[in-house]
Formats: C-alpha cells, sequence, structure tokens
C-alpha cells in the first residue's frame, strides 16, 4: 500500500443534511487496494451515513466519489454493488426464512432459459463459501444458525469476482474471541487480494490488530486519518471524544462531595452477565454523577440497569433506602426516577403526537390512565415547560416529529422533569443536537441539580460529562474500571483511565 | 425431511383423512370420479387461490379477485352478446386483468399504501363496475362454450378431468415453475420474509412488487374466465366473497400470512380441502349447508394454531 498508488475509492468534500442536522460536512476518506481502513467515531459521528452514501444507499448532497481514479455516481446499493462496492451491514441482511444457498445466490442465480439452474447456483454458493473456509448445510434455513455463522455468509454472498471496495460495519459486535479470529483471518485473506476493505469497530483492541490506517470522524467532521503504527492509543481516544467545549459552557467550579444530600441510589455489585459486569455506584441528591468511556463500553447498559430498563442478575440496588427488587421501568418511575433514552425517536418520543401529549405522557402514565389529567391542566404544565426550557414552537400542540433534534430532545426532558423526579437519568443529552442547543442543555443540566435533583448522564461527548459532572464513573469493555471526584475531573485524567491497560 | 415441507405434509394429510372419512361414510365416494369432480368444481377458486399465493408469500393481500371474477364473467357475456368470439374476449380480459393488478401494485409501492386498503379499494371498484356493465345475468351462447364443456380427459377408475381441472393444473404447473424457478419468485419469498434486507440485498422492490399484483389480477382474471365457462353465464354478483375463500386456501395450503413461507403446491391441496368438506356435507344430504361454511371456518382455525405451533417448534421462519 503505497501513497504513490491510484486510490481504490476516494471520497472528497462528502456533505450531507437531514432536517435539523449537519450529518456530514466536507469529510474525505481514501482508501487503497490491500488496505484495512478502520473509519472510527462515537455514536452519531456520521458513520453510517458516509457508509450509507459510499455504498450508495444515500444520495451525498454535496462531494465526488471517485473507483480506481474514475468519477463515479451512485442511484442505489445495486449500482454499487455492479461497480465492486459491497458491504456487510452491521444488523445481518439476510433473509432469516430461506435457505443458505437461496441467500447466496439471491438476485445472481445462474440461469438457464430464464428458469433457474439450482444445481448451479448451489455449487456457486458452495464455492463462495469455500472462500471463507464455511462449510455448513446449503439447505438450512440461514436463520438457524448463529450469528456469527450469518456474518460468514453476508460476507461470503458480498464477495462477487468483481469486488473492489469491502465495507464491514461492526463484523465483530456480536462475534466472540474465536470467531472473531476467523474473520479476521477472512479479512487478512482478502487484502492479500487486493481488496481495499472498510473496517468499521468500537473495539480498539480490533483496530490496532488488523488495519493500516485510521480515519477518524466527529459530530460528521473529518477529525483526522493517519497510520495506525503512528497513532497511539491515548491519540486515538482523544480524537473520538475530546472536542474542546464552546465557550458558552465554560467550567463549572466542582463542588466538594461533602455536604450533599442523602443517597437516591445505591448500587452495590450490580451486574448482568455479558452486557455488564457488576459495579457499585452512589448517587446522592444535588450531585451529578456522569458515565464516561467509548462506544460499548457499557454507558447505556449501567444507565438502564439502574432504571430497571434492563434486568439485572447479580447484586443489590437501593432506592431512596429502600432495597429494589425485580426492578422495572415502572417501579423506577413510580420512586420518582426518570430517564432520558439515547435513542429518542425510538424509545423516547411519539413523534405524530403533539408537544403537549409528549410531556404529559409519562406522568399520566404514573397517575394511571383512570386519573385523567384535565386539559386545563395539561396545557398549563406544557406551556411552563416549553417557557422553562425554552422550546422554540408556535403552539403546544404541533407534532413533535416536526420540531428541530435540539428542540426534541427539550421535550424528553420536559417530559422527564413534569413529573419532578428525584433522580434524573440522561443518556447522551446531547446527541444530534446543534451546539446553541447543546450549550443551553449542559447549562439545564447544571440548574437542575442546584435545585437538589440527582442527575446521572452518560454521554459520549467527554468536554461535556467533564462540564456537568460532580464525580466520574469511568468504564471500558462493559466494566467500571474507576471513579474520580473534584478536581480529578479533567479530560486528560479520564482519557489516560480510558487508554491504560 | 426439510422442515419447510412440514406444513404442506400436513395439508396433504387432511386431505387423504377427509377423502378416506368420506369413502368410510359413502358409497362410491372413493372415487376418481369424485374427485374430478372436486378438481372440476373448485378450479376458479384454485386458479384465483395460486394467484392470492404470490401475494401472500410476499406478505400482502389482494381483496379484489373475487370481484375480478364477478367482472371478467359480465364482460365476456357481454362481448359475445356483441358478437365476439370467447377467445378473443378471453386475450383481452386476462390483458385488463394483468394491467388492473400492476396497477395496483405500481401504487402500493409508490404511495407505500397498505395493500390491503388498496385492494379493497380495487374490490369496490371492479364490483361496481361489474353493476355498471349489466344488472342481471347474460348467458354466454356461443357454441365454443359448449365444446368446452365437451372436454373430458379420462382418469383411470371411471373419472374423468373437465377443461376447467385442466387449465387449472396447466396454471399450478406454471406457478411452480414462477415461484421456484425464477428470479421473480425469489425475490418474492425475499420481500416477504424481510423487506428491508430483500431491499439491501438488491431485489428490485418495485418492480417485482407490480409482477406480484400483476400476476394475482392475471390469475384473477383467468378464474373469472373460468367461471364464467363453467356456468355458461356472466353475473354482476359471481364471485361475492371468494377473495376470502381463496385466501383460506392459501393459508390451508401452509403459507404464512406474515409472507416469505410457503409453497404454490399446498395451495392446490388447500383449495381441495375446501372443496372436499362442501361435497362431504353435500354427500350427506341430511346437513344444512351451513355446515360446510362452519367446519371450513374450524378447520381453518385448527390449521392457523397449528401453523403457529410449527413456526415455533421447528423454527419455520429461521430465526435463531
Amino acid at each position: 500500500m503505497e501513497d504513490t498508488s491510484i486510490p481504490r475509492i476516494e471520497m472528497s468534500g462528502i456533505t450531507k443534511l437531514f432536517p435539523g442536522v449537519k450529518a456530514l460536512q466536507n469529510v474525505d476518506l481514501c482508501i487503497y487496494p490491500g488496505e484495512v481502513h478502520a473509519l472510527l467515531g462515537e455514536n452519531g459521528a456520521g458513520k453510517s451515513t458516509l457508509i450509507k452514501i459510499m455504498t450508495g444507499a444515500l444520495p451525498t448532497d454535496e462531494g465526488k466519489i471517485r473507483l480506481d481514479g474514475q468519477a463515479i455516481v451512485l442511484n442505489s446499493t445495486v449500482d454499487a454493488q455492479k461497480l465492486g462496492i459491497s458491504t456487510v451491514y452491521q444488523e445481518v441482511n439476510l433473509i432469516p426464512a430461506m435457505s443458505v444457498a437461496k441467500n447466496m445466490t439471491l438476485q445472481r442465480q445462474p440461469t438457464r432459459f430464464g428458469l433457474i439452474n439450482w444445481a448451479a447456483a448451489r455449487n456457486l454458493a458452495r464455492k463462495r463459501l469455500k472462500q471463507l473456509s464455511l462449510d455448513i448445510d446449503l439447505e438450512r434455513p440461514v436463520g438457524s444458525y448463529s450469528i456469527a455463522i450469518q456474518q460468514l455468509v453476508a460476507i461470503a454472498r458480498a464477495l462477487e469476482d468483481n469486488t473492489k471496495v469491502l465495507v464491514l460495519d461492526e463484523p465483530t459486535a456480536s462475534l466472540d474471541a474465536g470467531e472473531t479470529n476467523a474473520l479476521f483471518e477472512v479479512i487478512r485473506d482478502l487484502k492479500s487480494r487486493g481488496i481495499a476493505i472498510v473496517f468499521i469497530t468500537h473495539f480498539l483492541d480490533q483496530v490496532y490488530e488488523i488495519s493500516d490506517r485510521i480515519t477518524v470522524l466527529r459530530n460528521g467532521q473529518l477529525v483526522g486519518t493517519s497510520m495506525a503504527k503512528d497513532l497511539p492509543r491515548l491519540d486515538l481516544i482523544k480524537q473520538m471524544i475530546g472536542r474542546e467545549l464552546e465557550q458558552a459552557e465554560g467550567q463549572l467550579t466542582k463542588r466538594s462531595t461533602d455536604n450533599l444530600g442523602e443517597p437516591v441510589i445505591v448500587a452495590k455489585g450490580l451486574g448482568c452477565k455479558r452486557v455488564i459486569e457488576p459495579f457499585d455506584l452512589n448517587i446522592r441528591a444535588g450531585e451529578v454523577v456522569g458515565l464516561a468511556g467509548l462506544l460499548g463500553s457499557g454507558r447505556t447498559e449501567t444507565a438502564k440497569l439502574i432504571f430497571g430498563a434492563l434486568p439485572s442478575d447479580s447484586g443489590t440496588l437501593t432506592m431512596n433506602g429502600e432495597v429494589v427488587t425485580n426492578n422495572s421501568p415502572r417501579q423506577s418511575l413510580g420512586r420518582d426516577i426518570a430517564f432520558c433514552p439515547e435513542d429518542r425517536k425510538e424509545e423516547g418520543l411519539v413523534g405524530e403526537l403533539s408537544i403537549r401529549e409528549n410531556i404529559i405522557l409519562s406522568l399520566q402514565a404514573k397517575n394511571g390512565w383512570l386519573k385523567q389529567l384535565s386539559y386545563d391542566e395539561q396545557e398549563r404544565l406544557a406551556d411552563e415547560m416549553i417557557k422553562a426550557l425554552a422550546i422554540a414552537t408556535p403552539d403546544m400542540d404541533k407534532p413533535v416529529n416536526q420540531l428541530s433534534g435540539g428542540n426534541q430532545q427539550k421535550v424528553v426532558l420536559a417530559r422527564a422533569l413534569v413529573s419532578d423526579p428525584k433522580l434524573l437519568i440522561l443518556d447522551e443529552p446531547t446527541r444530534g443536537i446543534d451546539v446553541g442547543a447543546h450549550a443551553e442543555i449542559v447549562m439545564l443540566i447544571r440548574r437542575l441539580c442546584s435545585q437538589g435533583m440527582a442527575l446521572l448522564v452518560a454521554s459520549s461527548e467527554l468536554d461535556e460529562i467533564v462540564a456537568v459532572s460532580d464525580r466520574v464513573a469511568v468504564l471500558r469493555d462493559h466494566k467500571q474500571i474507576g471513579e474520580i471526584a473534584g478536581d480529578e475531573v479533567t479530560r486528560e485524567k479520564i482519557i489516560g483511565m480510558i487508554a491504560s491497560g | 425431511m426439510n422442515e419447510k415441507y412440514w406444513p404442506l405434509m400436513a395439508t396433504i394429510a387432511v386431505f387423504i383423512a377427509l377423502f378416506l372419512t368420506g369413502g368410510f361414510l359413502f358409497k362410491n365416494f372413493l372415487s376418481t370420479l369424485v374427485l374430478g369432480h372436486i378438481l372440476a368444481d373448485n378450479a376458479f377458486i384454485i386458479i384465483a387461490a395460486i394467484g392470492a399465493t404470490f401475494v401472500i408469500l410476499s406478505g400482502g393481500i389482494d381483496l379484489s379477485v373475487g370481484s375480478m371474477i364477478g367482472f371478467v364473467g359480465v364482460v365476456m357475456a357481454n362481448l359475445d352478446l356483441a358478437g365476439w368470439h370467447p377467445l378473443a374476449s378471453i386475450a383481452i380480459l386476462l390483458i385488463f386483468g394483468i394491467l388492473f393488478g400492476a396497477l395496483q401494485g405500481f401504487i402500493i409501492d409508490f404511495c407505500d399504501i397498505q395493500p390491503f386498503i388498496m385492494t379493497l379499494a380495487g374490490l369496490f371498484l371492479l364490483r361496481g363496475s361489474s353493476f355498471m356493465v349489466s344488472l342481471d345475468s347474460v348467458p354466454i351462447r356461443h357454441p365454443f362454450v359448449a365444446e368446452v364443456a365437451r372436454v373430458h380427459v379420462p382418469l383411470p377408475g371411471g373419472g374423468f378431468l373437465a377443461a376447467s381441472a385442466i387449465v387449472m393444473l396447466i396454471s399450478l404447473l406454471a406457478a411452480i415453475l414462477l415461484a421456484h424457478y425464477t428470479r421473480f419468485g425469489s425475490n418474492v419469498y425475499a420481500i416477504g420474509g424481510d423487506r428491508k434486507s430483500a431491499e439491501l440485498m438488491g431485489v428490485p422492490i418495485r418492480k417485482t412488487t407490480v409482477m406480484i399484483y400483476a400476476v394475482g389480477g392475471f390469475y384473477g382474471a383467468l378464474a373469472g374466465v373460468i367461471y364464467a365457462l363453467y356456468t355458461s353465464s356472466g353475473y354482476p354478483l359471481a364471485g361475492t366473497g371468494s377473495e376470502l375463500s381463496a385466501i383460506a386456501a392459501v393459508v390451508l395450503g401452509g403459507t404464512l400470512l406474515t409472507g416469505g413461507v410457503g409453497m404454490v403446491a399446498g395451495t392446490l391441496f388447500g383449495g381441495m380441502i375446501l372443496g372436499l368438506i362442501s361435497t362431504l356435507i353435500i354427500f350427506d344430504g341430511s346437513l344444512n349447508s351451513a355446515w360446510i361454511i362452519i367446519s371450513s371456518g374450524l378447520l381453518l382455525f385448527i390449521f392457523i394454531v397449528m401453523h403457529r405451533f410449527l413456526v415455533g417448534s421447528f423454527n419455520l421462519r429461521g430465526r435463531a
């Protein structure tokens, strides 16, 4: 792989806008034949969008793509595949009910007089699987195999004779160590055949094991591309999460942890097998506790475990002095604990309902549906929240999905706040939000805690964690690796903790 | 044996069991004569159900089939009055069926409308148009119809295959080729199995959807032609409710209503089971014909529960 050769694929000045969000801004990416190129960044950094543009699943708003030096225009994934750009997506994209052979040959079955020659199709499938040394029953439904096998079948399917670029989106997310090694053998083999491979993952060990170069994206912008061997792990983590904080947010003086209220939550040895290892965590009234770590380190899982959205299988959880058994979101809500999820579209907001309806949703659920809040009461609460959080909307009956990302996030917050919680759990409170709204939300978090509410904030934005938290629990690889408080809470300290070991 | 054949085997087993029950209860029931009559009498519904199989395999539904049968019949009868040769009107009407289905498929995909509501509109449209053409039953008097009725291919044991049964069996063979030996067929299963994955795997969703409903429309129109020839008339109310019988035949034949799993051959046996039930009750003579519908309903219910069980325990949808 030399810089003098022509890149297999070269993307320059790629910009993509979604309503309310700039998903990609002037991003360049260049991959050489026989190179494994890691594409890194936290959730929402723009990796998926970039990949979708590269593979024709999304059109680009601006920018050019060149394949082997030739400018190309991709209108569909079929276009891209014809040119030799193949993708294996994170969620394995096969038809579970169809047999392995049918999945392997869908849309490219050999035909004779217009009819499929299944014997030839099976041979083709067998040949492709052999390339990956995979020996499985071609007639069994693909969905009856493990995810690891499905992943390999998907790769075998993606490999055509003319494949030039292969994109692997989180291929190792659900594989164990042995399966991952087998996959890496396959990747090395493909690499030796001159295929350019884009490798997306959040396992940094794997990045250094297999990739030649690394490109980091953050908030839709290119942070940089470097040779893997010239980029120490510490610098890589800095690139991924170390955003310089906007002036508006300033620095929060860390309060001493002595004069705080009663503990709201005490978790002792709380854990869930294969999701997060047992951890201890105390949260006291008036305190902001941050959860820091890379993508996949267990931030969200920790938050969900405390809220009861994930079942624990070890340890104890005490809320307001009472030991909680069989924790569930319903129980937590009943104990005045509110949760704002990471993915507001999937888990948080009901897009078709109005701002007012979304705001009163969990309060109404908490009161029980028999005790309907009067319309006047609903209006009063919604009005109060719209003013308090400065939600930019002409009226409270506008459907939530017509708001910008930042305002949607504020509605999620408003919904949690209206039930007057003792502990508010925020997962990625500033995801996909522009800078102005970002600052507002950070200010709001601080104001809430000064009013005696306890807060647990999980975020991929390290500066945000540093700015808002009194105490930070640092996580790595599904494990809590330490806790820091007060003046110790700095970016460098956290990055050091994540990188060590 | 591959697990995917289980529902088909269950359907065939039920058919054989019902047939043997008939043989046990009534003299002369176990004969190719009865079998030939069941095939001929139910040919139109099985043909409509074959088309519906493609639609249901893709995860959709086609409610317009019954009205298509009525519409094709009255138009054919009126063209006959105007002096057309039946073969000419059949050709025109089959093309109409394909175009009408294709249009439904295009609108379903282009406007992202649920197939249920789109084909419900198609149902009303065609039924209403049938009444516009004629309010009464119109006979088809062309000698061609009588010639068709005389076609008898003898079966061993004294029975025979009538023209309608022959057309049905030929269209079944064509459908089996289409479903299992063409790219289009594989795409139907892929879309029904997982539409999003199918799209990412390069299946042309729009083209396939248009073709699926065009196939449904073609078989619907063919069912109408067979029904009109069989009754030698066109009647605007003909085929009322047969879209639902067709769906029942498909489900009895082992195809999952959620799409992606099933076989065209199963639909033949599904339709035959429905026909066998009514034949049994007619043979008995003492039972109210309401029992035909009641026992069809019961059997359908048992099959759906059984499928649910098969899907769960034998992993038919292939979820690991």
